[in-house]
């Protein structure tokens, strides 16, 4: 894979870098080396593709979705990742990283999760490997994320719970990464999603691109061309960068679609592409909401995988370049997708995979009969249905 | 030679360990750390350091934490926490050192904020999360407008990184002694002896500890193997702790002092 974005290690234009305590450094220096080197060792990929096709279930489907392409009068094709293997995109990382933890000889996992979707893809390949896993998870996100926290704690392990701030996924991730920092001789940080110090963004990106190679594949093989536009939900930026980055370098439009809460106006929202501005979260700069001391604003969004206040460094740098182009969706937007889905094709998503819908179905029109677009469902909505039948 | 290094140099002579002092401006109001500042400095600290409250301090434990919300609650903002530097400076001579996250410095601009600093009369700035590699920007305007730049150095550290530390370093070393967050412990690292010699290898400039310093004792021991001692998160339990505004200056007073008499070799 070319690293067409990077111009130097770590760095999209202005964004990334690494940005915290210098306990983590020497950590860092490690995982650095420990992912070059895995990701151009043969055998590691082999060991890799083996968990993902015959655990996770890969290759996802790519389906084309009639109904829905009726009522937006162009062709949607659905990347199933509500399909993979505990029902979100977050396994194809969490299984990358837990084979390049056994290889640096780290037995033990901390991780931060928002929906619960990664702190379960972490707790998956913690009980797959016999791996003691300890997940920070917000005091406010536990409550709208009850299945997950049982399924967690199923799976066995330990949930700590966070109380400062708003008890969301900036607070877990702060927390995960103080755990790391103390533990750190012994501990691998499994982070969630393409922010965070270099090497995440970069390796989270390369883990999460089986979804776009795969889709490039089926595309060939389904319609014999590339499609004309991808669409995924952005909390972090996991998904939607892997899926738009085998594509990078082609003549593909790629739309990237955050939460935009109660709407932008009213600052309660989880957009910092839409209205953030430059500053440094969670150890790399990107677009992040913060006033003007630097202080981080609290995000909201109904759905927990998006209420975060940053977003990885590689998508500020391609909304900068003009490469990608990203939207929002209300919260309210995102509520009637998740039921229109449900009923127009059977299919249950996850309230963060329904923003993205939200916005091609507000387009309805917009596009071309013959144009191909391909929306990521990042996940399904299994999780989300106590939260959306308390709020419907 | 600056103040910091002055100060350092002072103490050796006199036969004895620097004592630095953290306080986390605005908790529980400016106008009270001015008043707490002063009294750190009379009870004996060589230099103060001022935190500018962050609303996601990596580096710091519950203690801290909690201190930079209740002062960022209290509306605590960059410019009051310069505001509150002028005071202390109008009051004590002693070095004072800010000590900050570095997104804050990022959004006030790193020119501005060192130039800010330097008209106050601050002597360093520590950002505790911005390692020597990100920093090439703030030391050169840190350099120009005569701002020592402090860089912390991990037992993890590795020892190439710790040699580019020192480099970037213009004021002390800060030595974080242990894996983890600030907070005050019972007991110090075994291995922290080694730690220090690990950094004494590669420089002259005075090396300080810090992270879980907390009690005379701990001062005096690593008094002896370095050349001073930070403690942050013991006094700012003694601020919160406090029954009353009349009995938090007395109370820090004591508890300064006696960290002040372990110095001593
Ligand atoms: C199903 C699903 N989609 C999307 C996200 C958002 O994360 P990212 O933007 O990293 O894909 C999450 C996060 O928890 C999720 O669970």
């Amino acid at each position: 894979m070319t690293t067409a974005t990077e111009q130097r290690s770590g760095r999209f234009g202005r964004y990334g870098g690494q940005y915290v305590p210098e306990t983590l450094m020497g950590a860092l220096d490690e995982l650095v080396e420990a992912y070059e080197e895995a990701w151009a060792d043969p055998e590691f990929h082999e060991e890799l593709e083996y968990y993902w096709r015959h655990y996770a279930g890969r290759p996802t489907p790519l389906y084309l979705a009639e109904r829905l392409s009726d009522l937006c009068e162009t062709q949607v094709y659905l990347k199933r990742e509500d399909l993979n293997h505990t029902g979100a995109h977050k396994l194809n990382n969490t299984l990358g990283q837990v084979l390049l933890a056994r290889r640096m000889g780290k037995p033990r996992l901390v991780a931060e999760t928002g929906a619960g979707q990664h702190g379960v893809a972490t707790a998956t390949v913690g009980a797959l490997f016999g791996m003691e896993t300890v997940v920070y998870m917000g005091v406010e996100d536990i409550r709208r994320q009850r299945l997950n926290c049982f399924r967690m704690e199923l799976l066995g392990a330990r949930i700590e719970p966070v109380e400062s701030g708003k008890g969301t996924l900036k607070d877990a991730t702060n927390e995960a990464i103080r755990d790391w920092m103390t533990n750190v001789e012994n501990t691998h940080y499994l982070m969630g999603s393409v922010c965070g110090p270099h090497p995440y963004p970069t390796m989270v990106r390369d883990f999460q691109t089986v979804i776009g190679k795969e889709v490039r594949e089926q595309c060939r093989e389904q319609i014999g061309r590339l499609p004309d536009m991808l669409v995924a939900c952005v909390g972090g930026g996991s998904n939607s960068m892997g899926l738009f980055y085998p594509f990078i370098e082609d003549d593909v439009k790629l739309v990237g679609v955050e939460g935009a809460g109660h709407g932008l106006h009213t600052g309660e929202h989880s957009a910092p592409l839409a209205v953030g501005s430059f500053g440094i979260l969670h150890g790399s700069a990107s677009q992040i909401m913060q006033d003007e001391d630097g202080q981080i604003i609290n995000a909201h969004s109904v759905a927990a995988g998006l209420d975060y206040p940053g977003v990885g460094p590689e998508h500020a740098y391609l909304q900068e370049s003009g490469r990608a182009t990203y939207v929002s969706v209300t919260d309210e937007q995102a509520l009637d997708a998740f039921e229109q889905l449900s009923q127009l094709e059977g299919i249950i998503p996850a309230l963060e995979a329904a923003h993205a819908l939200a916005w091609v179905i507000e387009q309805a029109g917009n596009f071309g009969e013959d144009e191909v677009m391909v929306i990521n469902l990042s996940g399904r909505g299994d999780k989300d249905a106590a939260e959306v039948k308390s709020l419907l | 030679m600056n103040s910091i290094q002055q100060t350092f140099a002072n103490s050796h002579q006199a036969g004895r360990g620097v004592l630095v002092v953290y306080v986390t401006a605005g908790d529980p109001s400016l106008e009270e750390t001015v008043e707490i500042m002063t009294t750190v400095a009379e009870a004996g600290a060589d230099i103060v350091e001022l935190g500018i409250p962050y609303s996601d301090p990596l580096a710091d434990g519950p203690t801290i934490q909690a201190a930079s919300q209740r002062a960022l609650e209290a509306g605590t903002t960059i410019q009051g926490v310069f505001d509150c530097a002028t005071q202390i400076r109008q009051r004590i001579s002693i070095p004072l050192v800010i000590m900050t996250c570095y997104n804050p410095i990022l959004q006030f601009g790193p020119e501005a904020f060192a130039v800010e600093a330097s008209n106050i009369g601050v002597d360093g700035v520590v950002a505790s999360d911005l390692p020597p590699s990100e920093a090439d920007e703030w030391c050169a305007v840190a350099a120009e407008h005569n701002i020592a730049a402090i860089f912390l150095v991990a037992p993890t550290t590795p020892q190439q990184r710790v040699a580019r530390a020192v480099e970037c370093t213009t004021g002390f070393v800060y030595a974080v002694a242990r894996p983890g967050v600030t907070g005050a412990r019972d007991q110090l690292p075994e291995d922290l002896k080694g730690s220090v010699a690990r950094i004494r290898q590669v420089t002259d400039l005075p090396i300080a500890v810090g992270f879980g310093i907390s009690t005379p004792q701990q001062v005096a021991a690593v008094c002896e193997i370095a050349d001073g001692a930070i403690v942050g998160s013991a006094v700012i339990n003694i601020i919160a702790e406090a029954s009353d505004h009349e009995a938090r200056l007395p109370q820090v007073s004591q508890f300064v002092s006696g960290l002040a008499a372990a110095t001593r070799w």
